[in-house]
């Protein structure tokens, strides 16, 4: 069982008590304990299970305008007073910076909403045993898959974030978590792909025969990939990693590069930075949603933000020290983002595919080629070639390229968004990048 | 060395008889309890932004039989948390009947000291110097606009009890220090980053002209960048600069060696072993007994001594490299390749420092040799599909070749391959190998460990270069 409320909370005032003993004018604190238990098969038979207890507890010190942090998965009471105390000593020794401090009082969440993250039941191994048994079978059932690798994991967490000025809040959340990764084989070439489902209530999780057919038959598709020629072309982004370009947006935003000037979307706010249909949403009270929470890791209260509307760059995403350099208030994203998501586009996944007479789908990129200094992107891909709304056949060893600015521009969208991660997008159609093949 | 039992009401006798009782019907096995200190110094934006030390303690208790491997850690080192973790091994493996594998090889070949690298320097003196990095870039050149420096230093204390009582362990230290500086120059920005580590103090970077050395080097990235223009798209010849440039070796080849994708046969080469994977004069070993390099082990994280492993041999693929189960699955022996990031992981076989050895020629007959490509002298990350063998890497300095000579540089850009084909694309093979600076972070299956690589200058007659200029 997870630790509960009255635990985190007495180690969490320990530790606050002992700042204040040792020197510090202010702290802050997060306890927190997550337990998951993870069931993963090969071939049809039971290949691992996996157990994990994590206890954590990070906490900040601050000494007037001086700060310093420690964290530690040992909570024995000497351990954590040894550190404690270390702490204190680090902060006196670290210089001042003006921007540090507390979050706001009156941005603090007051009463945190009921959001439904935390279902109660305890799936067995046996229980995630039979769910991988089904997965398996229903994915293995082609001769031309040679290898299924598929996994479930539970996960139960609690914690509790405490501060000095008495702000102590947290809760439980769940997660269940079921994957697939098949490999299929022919003469020609062997391919991999993946399918997998996250909810917070078992309920909700994709059926598992439905998940091994999906895992098994996208890999199928990949067999006898060709590679094209470089070209300028429209690039259509399966909803899998139509979602990647919106982290990419996030992190572009976030005040920590914005304040360092180490962001191509600085100094962008109310400009035109997409094309004006676009509407990008953070909405972070959205019911069982995976992304969701009543408060950031700072205890500030998050509200939904439309960070573009029309086209056009509203919000940064802000924490407190941040948010006092670029002289604005913390908007409760200290951590990021929350439900993050573009509103549908108008047009339908069928017609987004017919759209150009020839395009790419690209199902996967690999790389880390985002450059958010620069806005610059080049990453390789695999994927298929569509010519008059048809899949023609698969692509692989190219690269795709553009810069984000552009990218932004020329961006259309189809109206088939649905919520199966914390970012999502749906799919999505960028005209004029280029590609590298041969 | 820690003493995991001291502070616990388990004894180390209690402890030795529940793990010997757990695993009496199982292949393998071990208990294996870990301890880190860690800190992080960083000084952004002027000033010293964050300086965060972490202490993590905790155990991980693994049982296997046959193919099947059960897992359990937590950070309470106590009677019922072990038990409770044996509770969850017996119940994954109910119907184990394995002969437990009691051998082990041994070495006292240590090739690190056992010292603390964040106990040895005062804090005080680590922020003197990140404000000399942030003082002294900022004075070189009026275009920067951003100086970011970090100290990352760590020591990690481990013990592996296995079935019978046998103890081993291991203390391993681990530092890194990082420069990344942005310019900007007439609306443009671009950043050059630079950084060295290994398992070794401080001290070998803290001197005057260490630290200069690596804030000049991502200067001169930077500034290189600014004047950087369109990278091309296609096909075409790439000249790799020695050193931190093998990451492609690692990428293109290195994973797919790894044990347990070939047992899985889901490598690209898991039915190639004695077969020509590499042009001729291609030598690539992964080693992990270089002195105080960041990938160096003296024992890996099942207790067995790392090694040279040679596993491709004048173009001959040698050897895979293995950990314990999956050199006792594959009927061979372990390479001391068990490596995890900690506690909270599973042994997996990785690489430590990958190396192609030195050939014959020169860089400059390499270019000479080039009418039209890119020399790629810097990269940032990258990453492969084992199955398909296509792997990316991302040029952070490159520059066009034309008609035999090096031309301006070009815009970061992704270079794509197949793995299993593109060392036999490789038409030229450098004398100048050189190691890389110590700064790699390898993932695998959400684990990161430190890796090192090495390679001389090589010339590739073919790869895609990912740009723009059609």
């Amino acid at each position: 069982m997870v630790k509960d409320q009255e635990y985190l909370i007495k180690k969490a005032s320990y530790c606050l008590d002992l700042a204040k003993k040792y020197g510090a004018t202010n702290s802050s604190i997060i306890v927190n304990n997550s337990i998951s238990e993870t069931v993963n098969f090969r071939n049809q038979k039971l290949d691992e299970s996996n157990r994990s207890d994590n206890l954590s507890v990070n906490i900040t010190t601050y000494i007037n305008k001086k700060k310093s942090s420690i964290s530690s998965s040992n909570l024995l009471d000497d351990n954590l007073e040894t550190l404690i105390e270390k702490c204190v000593e680090t902060t006196k020794n670290t210089p001042d910076d003006e921007f540090n401090s507390l979050p706001d009082n009156n941005l603090l969440v007051k009463e945190v909403k009921n959001l439904d993250l935390y279902d109660d039941t305890n799936f067995e191994n046996d229980q995630k045993i039979d769910y991988l048994k089904n997965l398996e079978a229903a994915a293995a059932n082609d001769d031309k898959i040679i290898n299924t690798e598929s996994g479930f994991t539970q996960n139960k967490s609690n914690f509790i974030l405490a501060n000095s000025e008495g702000f102590c809040k947290g809760y439980k959340r769940s997660s269940f978590t079921a994957s697939s990764v098949t490999v299929a084989k022919n003469e020609e070439s062997m391919e991999r792909d993946y399918e997998y489902s996250s909810k917070c209530h078992i309920k909700d999780l994709k059926d598992a025969e439905e998940l091994g057919k999906l895992a098994a038959s996208q890999t199928l598709r990949k067999l006898n990939p060709k590679k094209i020629e470089s070209e300028k072309i429209a690039i259509i982004f399966d909803k899998r990693i139509a979602k990647g370009i919106l982290s990419t947006f996030a992190n572009a935003i976030s005040s920590s590069s914005i304040s360092r000037g180490t962001s191509f979307l600085k100094d962008k706010i109310n400009q035109k930075i997409f094309s004006s249909s676009i509407n990008i949403l953070d909405k972070p009270d959205i019911l069982k949603g995976l992304g969701s929470r009543s408060f950031d890791s700072e205890g500030v209260k998050t509200e939904t933000l439309k960070l573009v509307e029309n086209g056009i760059l509203k919000e940064y995403l802000l924490d407190t020290y941040n948010g006092k350099k670029l002289k604005l208030k913390s908007n409760g994203r200290c951590g990021g983002t929350t439900n993050l998501y573009f509103e549908n586009g108008n047009i339908n996944y069928k017609d987004l595919l017919d759209l150009n007479s020839k395009s790419l789908y690209i199902t996967e990129t690999i790389g880390h080629g985002s450059n958010i200094v620069t806005g610059d992107y080049s990453v390789g891909a695999t994927g298929f070639l569509v010519e008059n709304g048809e899949f023609k056949h698969p692509i692989n060893e190219i690269t795709i390229a553009g810069n984000f600015k552009d990218m932004f521009n020329n961006l259309n969208l189809a109206n088939d968004l649905e919520f199966e991660y914390s970012t999502n997008s749906p799919t999505l159609m960028i005209e004029g990048m280029v590609v590298a093949g041969k | 060395m820690s003493d995991f039992f001291k502070k616990s009401d388990l004894t180390r006798k209690q402890a030795e008889s529940i793990i010997s009782d757990t695993l009496r019907k199982c292949d393998d096995g071990e208990l294996y309890l870990e301890n880190t200190k860690s800190e992080t110094i960083l000084l952004d934006d002027n000033k010293i932004k964050n300086s965060n030390y972490n202490s993590d303690l905790g155990f991980g208790f693994r049982a296997i039989s046959d193919e099947i491997v059960a897992y359990s850690h937590s950070n309470e080192i106590s009677k019922n948390s072990l038990k409770q973790s044996s509770e969850n091994l017996k119940s994954t493996l109910k119907s184990a009947n394995g002969i437990y594998n009691y051998s082990i090889p041994k070495s006292n070949k240590k090739y690190y000291d056992n010292i603390n690298p964040i106990e040895q320097k005062t804090l005080n003196s680590k922020l003197e110097i990140l404000n000399k990095v942030n003082e002294y870039l900022r004075s070189k050149d009026d275009n920067v606009k951003q100086v970011t420096a970090n100290f990352l230093g760590e020591q990690k204390s481990i013990e592996i009890i296995r079935s019978g009582g046998e103890t081993l362990t291991d203390a391993r230290p681990l530092t890194r220090f990082n420069v990344s500086v942005m310019l900007e120059k007439n609306g443009r920005k671009e950043t050059g980053i630079y950084g060295v580590g290994g398992r070794e103090s401080y001290d070998t970077y803290l001197k005057e002209d260490n630290w200069k050395k690596v804030c000049d080097e991502a200067l001169r990235i930077a500034s290189v960048n600014l004047e950087s223009k369109p990278a091309p798209a296609g096909e075409m010849k790439v000249v790799l600069g020695p050193g931190w440039p093998a990451i492609l070796i690692h990428e293109a080849v290195g994973h797919g060696l790894e044990g347990d994708f070939n047992r899985k046969k889901t490598s690209a080469f898991h039915n190639l072993m004695g077969q020509k994977v590499a042009s001729e004069g291609v030598t690539i070993v992964d080693d992990g007994t270089l002195n105080k390099r960041r990938g160096s082990l003296s024992i890996d994280d099942e207790g067995t001594p790392t090694e040279k492993t040679v596993l491709i041999e004048n173009g001959i693929l040698k050897n895979f490299m293995q950990d314990r189960l999956n050199a006792r699955l594959m009927k061979t022996k372990s390479t001391g390749s068990g490596r995890r990031e900690n506690y909270r992981h599973i042994v997996l076989p990785r690489m430590r420092n990958t190396m192609m050895l030195s050939g014959k020629q020169t860089q400059d007959e390499m270019i000479k040799s080039v009418d039209k490509g890119i020399f790629a002298v810097s990269f940032g990350g990258g990453q492969v599909d084992i199955t398909s063998g296509k792997f990316v890497f991302n040029c952070t300095e490159a520059y066009e070749i034309i008609n035999g000579k090096i031309g301006y540089p070009i815009k970061g850009a992704t270079l794509i391959g197949d793995g299993p084909s593109i060392l036999k694309e490789v038409s030229m093979v450098g004398n100048d190998m050189m190691l890389d600076p110590g700064i790699g972070t390898c993932g695998k299956a959400g684990q990161g460990v430190p890796v090192g690589v090495a390679q001389p200058s090589i010339l590739i007659d073919k790869m895609t270069v990912g740009g723009t200029k059609l």
